[in-house]
């Protein structure tokens, strides 16, 4: 991003500020099409998955492999028909989708995808992200109470509850990986972890981590919000057409970037796994290796991040749905209290190095 | 203009034809035979329809799996009816199709055939259907949506808009003769 900057500003006849403002877009215009690309492969790469672990073959018939599957849904969805509800209360069922499509784009922004291509660089960024992290929730449960349906209303009410379990649960456990890395800057903590990675130093931090990472994406065992078999479809059973796509992307990149945050704290982020670029190793050190790296850190972050996503869907084929009252039990009755002692033992143990 | 007109159908129907999303609704035995064809050794994911929807709003198609009886019928239409355009019916087993072992004249529950009051796009009779027939129904509806315009679908939305009010109406009378009985 500075180097883009200062070459930017190299150019006399281009005004600085215009400057400032093309590297912010051209920086946005790389998120957003990374987003949507990723989200297009996720989809699919969830159904041909589930039809693996199920001994299915999964679409297999548009395109290669089914490759261009998701490509007719989304297809397909931009031209169904939009359903406004006459009951409804228009403006927040209108922008509700919107907004929470806009603040899953906003937490994408806020990760450092190498060295350099950091967007929002700010040196509290965890706190950041996890405060725009709790939006989307705000806006599902906007979505259920405006469409003025009592399985919408259920499915809101209850991930409300779910947040109120699993967001002390994952705050603690961030706090542990603080501790232990010592800021709140996302790069800082990426470049904390270049010697081990901070999943040695706090297993169980990381297995806390996971589990409210599960809840807080509605993903299985603690889909509860959008239960198919028990209220129809959650906050999003009204929408039709586009705005329901807005939930369904809405909902896998958040899927993604999540995952990106858990390699961000717990597994080096951008950081190759063997101590050594694979650019470095081949070609040495000359001048367009140190641009080949910052292609070699992003990939070493997908690759990563698609590890994590592949055990979050392997986890949503394998176990069935807890109920509201064992997910609430589960949380505040064994959770909570061993976040609490791993937080404390971290605390006793940076006291006594 | 026809020129473009055909461009944008063809990517349409594309899109429409590779992911129809079928709507969980199952009355009776062909209802079974369904879930098979979701199942392992079938497998509608090949053909990109394995999304079954719970909610009518994102539903592409009403698969019509089982005996429909005049009780249900206005629901089923209430079910048709909130789902967005573009829209498509499959009549699946005999009983949708026209009344079945139920077609008798001394058979005073069932509605012999949703024709009645749906606009059926392909009809799939058997006692019940083998999955691998409702692929081949599935197969089909893809070839007829790969032939649409918008501007014939249009049509087909302004046509059947009446017939349903008045359909409505028939249907109602019907329950309050059965209430009477």
């Amino acid at each position: 991003m500075n180097y883009l900057l200062c070459t930017l500003f190299e150019i006399k006849w281009l005004p600085d500020i215009w400057a400032v403002i093309l590297v912010s877009v051209i920086g946005f215009g790389v998120v957003i099409s990374l987003l949507i690309l990723t989200v297009l492969f996720l989809v699919l790469a969830e159904r041909k998955l589930l039809g693996f672990f199920t001994q299915r073959k999964g679409p297999n018939r548009v395109g290669l492999w089914g490759v261009l599957q998701t490509t007719a849904d989304a297809i397909k969805l931009l031209c169904k028909e939009n359903i406004e509800l006459l009951s409804s209360d228009k403006f927040i069922f209108t922008i509700a989708p919107i907004m929470a499509f806009a603040s899953v784009i906003l937490l994408w922004c806020l990760i450092p995808y190498n060295s350099e291509f950091h967007l929002i660089n700010s040196s509290v960024g965890v706190l950041l992200y996890f405060a725009i992290a709790s939006l989307p929730m705000i806006f599902h449960f906007l979505a259920g109470y405006s469409s003025n349906n009592k399985y919408s209303l259920i499915g809101s009410y209850r991930s409300l509850g779910l947040t109120c379990s699993y967001s002390i649960v994952l705050m603690l456990s961030v706090m542990s990986v603080i501790l232990v890395s010592g800021t709140m800057d996302l790069d800082k903590i990426v470049l904390f972890q270049s010697k081990t990675w901070m999943i040695f130093s706090n297993v169980l931090g990381f297995l806390i981590f996971f589990i409210a990472t599960l809840a807080k994406l509605n993903r299985c065992p603690f889909d509860l919000s959008e239960a198919e078999s028990e209220i129809v479809c959650g906050y999003h059973t009204e929408y039709s057409g586009m705005r329901f796509a807005m939930f369904f992307l809405g909902e896998y990149a958040e899927l993604f970037v999540m995952s990106m945050l858990v390699v961000i704290l717990f597994f080096g982020g951008y950081l190759p796994p063997f101590g050594m670029y694979l650019a470095n190793a081949f070609m040495g050190n000359c001048e367009f290796c140190s641009y080949l790296i910052y292609f070699e850190q992003t990939i070493w972050l997908f690759i990563k991040t698609l590890i994590i996503v592949f055990v979050i869907i392997w986890i949503r084929a394998t176990l069935p749905r807890l109920t509201q009252v064992s997910t609430l039990n589960m949380f505040w009755k064994y959770i909570i209290p061993i976040s609490i002692f791993n937080l404390i033992m971290i605390i006793m143990m940076r006291a006594l190095w | 203009m026809n020129y473009i007109l055909t461009t944008i159908d063809s990517v349409l129907n594309w899109g429409r034809a590779n992911s129809i999303w079928p709507l969980t609704f199952a009355t009776s035995c062909c209802g079974i035979e369904m879930m098979c064809a979701s199942a392992s050794n079938f497998d509608i994911a090949r053909f990109g329809s394995e999304v079954f929807r719970p909610s009518p709003r994102q539903a592409d198609l009403l698969i019509c799996a089982g005996t429909i009886t005049h009780k249900m019928a206005p629901l089923l239409l209430r079910l048709y009816q909130q789902m967005p355009e573009p829209k498509y019916v499959i009549a699946m087993g005999a009983c949708t199709c026209g009344g079945g072992m139920f077609s008798s004249k001394d058979c005073y529950s069932v509605v012999k055939g949703i024709d009645k009051f749906l606009p059926v796009d392909i009809f799939l009779p058997m006692c019940p259907p083998r999955p691998d027939a409702l692929f081949d129904a599935v197969l089909k509806l893809q070839k007829k949506i790969k032939k649409e315009s918008i501007l014939t679908r249009k049509e087909f939305i302004e046509g059947h808009k009446i017939v349903f009010e008045e359909r409505d109406e028939i249907l109602v009378l019907k329950e309050e003769r059965n209430e009477h009985i």
